[in-house]
């Protein structure tokens, strides 16, 4: 199966091609700069450097959400639409996912994150064999942290944004906590299609980004109507 | 031509998920828009957020529809073109990505169009164009007198210096509080009422082809805010007749004037205001026994559609204009910019 995956959904920007289990390319950036730009000539780099033609691809891959709304609207509109011309199935896969997954070698729970302004985050709970343990959620961070004191298990800390919750983290968590230096924080595209390769494609026009946020004028709108 | 050509357009500048097929640059072969009116209805007005959630829910649902309706493939497409602007960014966003992965996916040419030059070009699915010719561009975010020399060229004469001509009818139907869009809910008010209160009408310099509605719009509030305090009763119909005559009598003449100065032979009337009764029959008063030929477009093409970006892309397809995979929205786009460049990039296929 020829897969081409696609991650616009936060800062990191990344293409990547697997063909037959077997990752032939990937494109990484982590610049939160006109991914609307720069999108379709990195795929259409690294398709021609992995010599694959639109119409050899199987299946598309892409980020779901939750990230900025713009970002994972270019993806998705991308991912979809691109696989509707092709005739293709199209798999989203959560952002945090796609996150969680540079983690799977930790024994215990894995939390992948992005700062959602505010004191709030988009989070949830991971196992490495990549089950969820507790729900994608956007709350506040110290609410979350109060979730995850007394699990029976270590917690891997995973995020483009750990500089910004750090000290809250190691404060209310402490030795719990586990977050390390390096690469492992910003998702790769290529695990965005293994993880596509697991699942069922669901149908193609239904496929919507996942906010885990309602736009702030309805969300008013609806407090406005419980009065 | 030989063959048959088939453009496709995409057009989501605003709260409307478009697609349409046009053949041969003037024959239009479907046209699908799914509205979201309804979803914005109870905030007043058009949400940005929520219109860019709407798009990519609709967008390959209308896609599919469009050529299910024509009974044609993207095979069959000669080019791919899309409104990039100007235009709510989150909204032309889901448009040109979804441009430019059909145009990638299908190795398909891609032309982003401007939205303006879409207004005007609606026209030529009626009527072939004639130049010199005026364009009177009238809708929510525009009011611009256009002058063009030939295909794709595009000279401003004259243009809002405050509000939109749509921006003024929004906001005095907001203060008579009429329901959303406020418009067309003013036009039909207007025709009931009475000119009996004298608006003031800007003209500007002497021979100046622009436009000012903010002095107007202030002048609706200030009367109705007046009369509330003196308990005076005005009828809603005739304040609506009142300052849709004030609008109607500096759009017609500033255009009658300026057909005559530049001697063109057709005024093309373009945008969502143009389905406006009060602008159709003034206009028409007004051109009667010109030389300049008038033309409006039927009420289909006035509002924001993509046949009308696919008859704009169609020309500029055939004048050689592409656009590269790096193609992106640009909310600001400015159309005499947008015509000079026309020729510049040669990228995708
Ligand atoms: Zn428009």
């Amino acid at each position: 199966m020829n897969i081409l995956s696609i991650d616009t959904s936060n800062y990191v920007m990344g293409v990547a091609v697997v063909k037959s289990g077997i990752v032939i390319g990937e494109y990484t950036t982590n610049i939160k700069k006109n991914h609307s730009i720069r999108l379709m000539p990195a795929i259409d780099q690294l398709m021609k450097e992995t010599n694959t033609l639109p119409e050899e691809l199987d299946r598309i891959a892409v980020a779901q959400g939750p990230g900025s709304y713009t970002g994972v609207r270019i993806g998705l509109t991308t991912a979809k639409t691109m696989a509707w011309a092709l005739d293709i199935p199209v798999v989203g896969v959560s952002s945090l996912e796609a996150v969680a997954g540079q983690g799977l070698f930790f024994d215990g729970y894995i939390c992948p994150f992005f700062d959602a302004r505010r004191g709030r985050v988009y989070t949830g709970l991971y196992n490495n064999r990549m089950e969820i343990v507790k729900p994608e959620t956007n709350i506040s961070m110290e609410d979350w942290l109060k979730e995850l004191q007394n699990l029976d298990k270590q917690v891997l800390f995973l995020s483009q944004d750990v500089q910004v919750y750090e000290d809250m983290v190691r404060d209310t968590i402490g030795a719990q906590a586990v977050i390390p230096d390096g690469p492992y924080h910003f998702a790769r595209p290529s695990l965005i299609a293994f993880a596509a390769q697991r699942k069922e494609p669901e149908s193609l026009h239904e496929l919507v980004p996942n906010y885990l946020r309602l736009p702030e004028a309805e969300a008013k709108w609806l407090a406005q109507q419980e009065k | 031509m030989s063959q048959d050509q088939y453009i496709l357009a995409i057009e989501t500048s605003c709260d409307e998920t478009a697609v349409a097929i046009v053949k041969n640059e003037r024959e239009l072969v479907t046209n699908v828009v799914a509205s979201q009116i309804e979803s914005h209805k109870r905030f007043g007005g058009v949400v940005p957020e929520i219109a860019s959630r709407h798009h990519i829910e609709q967008i390959t649902i209308t896609l599919e529809e469009a050529l299910k309706e024509a009974d044609l493939t993207i095979d069959d497409m000669d080019a791919i073109t899309v409104t990039e602007g100007p235009g709510l960014v989150g909204a032309l966003l889901v448009g040109v990505n979804a441009a430019k992965s059909i145009a990638f996916a299908k190795q398909k040419p891609l032309v982003g169009v401007h939205h303006i030059a879409g207004h005007i070009y609606a026209n030529r699915l009626e009527k072939e164009f004639e130049f010199p010719l005026l364009s009177l561009v009238v809708s929510g975010g525009h009011t611009e007198l256009i002058l063009m020399r030939e295909h794709g060229s595009y000279e401003i004469i004259g243009e809002t210096r405050d509000d939109a001509a749509g921006e003024a009818y929004d906001k005095v139907a907001r203060t008579l509080r009429l329901p959303y869009p406020g418009g067309p809910e003013i036009d039909r008010l207007a025709a009931e009422g009475e000119e009996s209160i004298d608006f003031p009408r800007a003209w500007l310099e002497q021979g100046s082809y622009d436009f000012s509605f903010s002095g107007l719009k202030s002048a609706v509030i200030n009367r109705l805010h007046n009369a509330d305090q003196k308990g005076e009763k005005l009828r809603p119909e005739d304040i609506a007749s009142s300052f849709q005559a004030s609008v109607v009598d500096v759009l017609s003449t500033k255009a009658y004037r300026a057909a005559e100065e530049y001697g063109v032979k057709q005024l093309i009337v373009a945008g969502g205001v143009a389905a406006n009764k009060g602008l159709r029959k003034a206009l028409v008063d007004k051109f009667e026994e010109s030389e300049t030929e008038l033309l409006i477009p039927p009420m289909h093409l006035c509002t924001d559609n993509a046949a009308m970006i696919a008859a704009a892309g169609a020309v500029a397809f055939n004048q050689g204009h592409r656009s590269g995979w790096d193609l992106n929205a640009n909310p600001g786009l400015d159309l005499e910019q947008y015509g000079n460049r026309k020729y510049a990039a040669e990228k995708s296929p």
